[in-house]
C-alpha cells in the first residue's frame, strides 16, 4: 500500500444553474481524504450536497472549482476502477435479473460465458439465486437495491462509492448486508465512502465518520472509529465506545440538521 | 369440537370452489354478452341501411346498399377487377404502405434518436424539422406522381412522408426523456457512448416508438392509397378511383370494407409483436380493455 490517497477532494465546489437561472451551490469549498483501503461514512441533513460529492468523485460531474483526484490522478470523466450504487433505483427495467448484474462486465469486454458465471456468483451472495430470470419490475423494492449491489460488486471496484444504499431494505437483510460489506471489503482493500442517514450504520461500518454542515455541504467535523476490526454490526452496537461516538456524532449533526429544518420552514413560511 | 371444526371446513371447500365458479361464469357471461350487443349493433346498422336503401328513404345509387356492396366484393373475388385480381391489387397496396412504413419508420428512428443523442444535430436540424412538418404533406402527393411516375415508387413515397414524422418526434421524445440515472449507471458499469445508445437509450425510447407504430401504420395505408387514388395502374385506391368514375357507389364501399379489413389485420399483427417485445414491462391495468 502506497501513501497516494484514493480520493483527494481539495476546495471542491460544485454549482447547479437552477430552472430560474440563478445559480445554488451544492457543496462549498470541501477538503476530503479518503486513505487506500480506508472506509469513510458520510452523514448530514438531508438535500446537503452528499449525493453531489459522491457524483464529482465518480466523474458523472466536473467541480465548479477546486480539484478532485482518484489515486493522484486528476478526474477526468468515468474511471473504471469506480463502483457506484446510487441512491435511486438505476437497474435496467428491460433486463432481466441475471442481465442486469452481466451488464458491467459485458460493458467491459468479458465474454458472456464467464461474465454470466461472475453475475450468477454475486447474485448468489445477495440472495437472489432464484430470480435471475425475473424482470426488476417483478421484485420488491428491497431486491432491487441488492441487483443494484450485485451490478456493482460484480465489476470488483477498487473505490467503492455508496449512497444510501441500504436505506431501502428491512433491518434484518440490512443487518446481513452490512455485515457481509464488511467481508467484502477486508477482502478487497478497496476504498468505500458510504452515504448514510443511520448513524449507526456509518459507526458499525467506517474508519472515519465524516459530519458534513447544512447545504451548501463542506466537512463539520471527523470522527475517528477506533474499534476494534473484524466487527459484526449487531456486536459492535454494544460495545462503550460505540454508544459515545454515537452521542458525539448525535449531537454535532443534530445542530446541522436543525439549521436546515429552520431553514426549509423560514422558506416555506 | 374437532368434529364440527371438520364439519365446517368440509362445508366451506365446495362454497368456495361455487364461488369461484360462480365469478368465472359472470365473467364468461359478460364477456358473451359484450360481444352479441356488437354484433347486433353492426347487424342493426347494417340492417338499417338495407332497409332504407329499398324502401327509397335514402338513394342507392348514392348511399349503395350492404346486399350490393356484399355482392360487388363477392363478384371483385370470383370474378377479379378490371384491373386485375382482386388479391393482386391488395397485394399492391400493402407492398407500397408496408414499404413507405419500414422507410419512414426506420428513417425516423434513426434521426429521431441521433438528433436526441447528439444536441449539435438537434441544434442544426430542428427549426428544418419543424418547418417540413407543419406543411401539409398530402399535397406532396401529386408532386410525388410527377417526380416519380405512375408506378408503385410515388405511393411509396407518399407513405414515407406520412410516417416519418410522427415516428421522428417520438424517437427524439424517447431519446431525450430516457432516465438521466440509467444512463449515469451505464457509464459508471463501464458503458462506452455507442453502447449506452443502443443499450440504454434505444430500449427506453422502444415505448415512445412503438405507440407511434401504430398511428403510423394507418398513415403509410392513407399515403399509399392516395397515391393510386391521384394516379396509378394497380390497388386499392384505383379501385376507388375507378368506381367512383363509373359511379359504381357500392364499388367504393367494398374497397373501403376491404380496406378496413385489411388495416385491423396488420393491426393486430403490430399489437401481438408489441406483446412480445415488452414482455420486460408491468402489464398495466387499462390494458385489458
Ligand atoms: N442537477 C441538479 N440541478 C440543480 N440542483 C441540484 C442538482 N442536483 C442536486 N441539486 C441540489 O443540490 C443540493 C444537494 O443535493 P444532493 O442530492 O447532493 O443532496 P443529498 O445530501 O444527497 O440529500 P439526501 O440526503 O436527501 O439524498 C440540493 O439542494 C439539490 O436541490
Ligand atoms: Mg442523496
Amino acid at each position: 500500500m502506497t501513501d497516494t490517497p484514493a480520493i483527494e477532494l481539495t476546495g471542491a465546489t460544485k454549482r447547479f444553474r437552477t430552472p430560474s437561472g440563478a445559480l445554488h451551490t451544492a457543496v462549498r469549498d470541501l477538503d476530503l481524504t479518503v486513505a487506500q483501503g480506508e472506509f469513510v461514512a458520510v452523514v448530514g441533513p438531508t438535500g446537503c450536497g452528499k449525493s453531489t460529492t459522491l457524483t464529482l468523485v465518480s466523474g458523472l460531474e466536473e467541480p465548479t472549482e477546486g480539484e478532485v483526484r482518484v489515486y493522484g490522478e486528476p478526474v477526468r470523466g468515468i474511471d473504471p476502477k469506480v463502483g457506484f450504487v446510487f441512491q435511486q433505483d438505476a437497474v435496467f427495467p428491460w433486463r432481466t435479473v441475471l442481465s442486469n448484474v452481466m451488464a458491467g462486465p459485458r460493458f467491459r469486454g468479458v465474454p458472456t460465458a464467464e461474465a454470466r458465471e461472475r453475475a450468477r456468483d454475486w447474485l448468489g451472495r445477495v440472495g437472489l439465486a432464484a430470480f435471475e430470470d425475473r424482470y426488476p419490475h417483478q421484485l420488491s423494492g428491497g431486491m432491487r437495491k441488492r441487483v443494484a449491489l450485485a451490478q456493482t460488486f460484480v465489476n470488483d471496484p477498487s473505490i467503492l462509492l455508496m449512497d444510501e444504499p441500504f436505506s431501502a431494505l428491512d433491518v434484518q437483510t440490512r443487518a446481513l448486508m452490512s455485515d457481509q460489506l464488511l467481508e467484502l471489503w477486508a477482502g478487497t482493500g478497496s476504498s468505500v465512502v458510504f452515504v448514510t442517514h443511520d448513524l449507526d450504520e456509518a459507526i458499525a461500518l467506517a474508519d472515519r465518520v465524516v459530519v458534513m454542515t447544512a447545504g451548501p455541504a463542506t466537512v463539520k467535523e471527523v470522527f475517528t472509529v477506533d474499534l476494534p476490526r473484524p466487527r459484526t454490526v449487531e456486536a459492535v452496537r454494544l460495545e462503550p465506545r460505540f454508544v459515545e461516538l454515537y452521542r458525539e456524532i448525535w449531537a454535532s449533526l443534530g445542530e446541522e440538521v436543525r439549521i436546515t429544518r429552520e431553514r426549509g420552514a423560514g422558506r416555506a413560511a | 369440537m374437532p368434529l364440527e371444526t371438520v364439519r365446517t371446513e368440509a362445508g366451506r371447500a365446495p362454497a368456495a370452489t361455487t364461488r369461484t365458479e360462480a365469478r368465472e361464469r359472470a365473467a364468461r357471461n359478460r364477456r358473451l354478452g359484450v360481444h352479441a350487443a356488437r354484433a347486433g349493433v353492426l347487424a342493426a346498422f347494417l340492417g338499417l341501411w338495407e332497409v332504407c336503401a329499398r324502401a327509397d328513404v335514402i338513394d342507392p345509387f348514392n348511399f349503395s346498399q350492404p346486399s350490393r356492396i356484399w355482392d360487388q366484393i363477392w363478384q371483385w373475388v370470383s370474378h377479379g377487377t378490371a384491373q386485375g385480381p382482386l388479391g393482386e391489387q391488395i397485394g399492391y397496396t400493402l407492398y407500397e404502405a408496408l414499404s413507405g412504413w419500414v422507410i419512414g419508420v426506420t428513417g425516423g428512428v434513426l434521426l429521431g434518436i441521433a438528433l436526441g443523442r447528439v444536441r449539435f444535430l438537434a441544434d442544426v436540424f430542428g427549426p428544418y424539422i419543424k418547418v417540413l412538418n407543419a406543411i401539409p404533406r398530402i399535397v406532396l402527393a401529386p408532386i410525388f406522381l410527377i417526380w416519380f411516375g405512375l408506378g408503385p415508387a410515388s405511393k411509396v413515397a407518399s407513405a414515407v412522408v406520412l410516417v416519418f414524422f410522427p415516428v421522428f418526434f417520438n424517437a427524439f421524445q424517447g431519446a431525450r426523456e430516457v432516465d438521466r440515472n440509467l444512463v449515469a449507471n451505464a457509464r459508471i458499469l463501464g458503458a462506452d457512448n455507442r453502447r449506452v445508445t443502443l443499450q440504454v437509450v434505444i430500449p427506453a425510447a422502444t415505448t415512445w416508438i412503438f405507440t407511434s407504430l401504430h398511428v403510423s401504420f394507418g398513415f403509410a395505408l392513407i399515403g399509399a392509397i392516395v397515391g393510386e387514388y391521384i394516379g396509378a395502374t394497380k390497388g386499392l385506391g384505383l379501385l376507388v378511383a375507378a368506381a367512383q368514375g363509373t359511379f359504381n357507389a357500392a364499388g367504393v364501399y367494398a374497397a373501403m370494407t376491404i380496406l378496413a379489413v385489411v388495416a385491423l389485420l396488420t393491426e393486430g399483427l403490430l399489437t401481438f409483436a408489441e406483446k412480445k417485445l415488452f414482455r420486460w414491462k408491468p402489464a398495466d391495468a387499462g390494458d385489458g380493455r
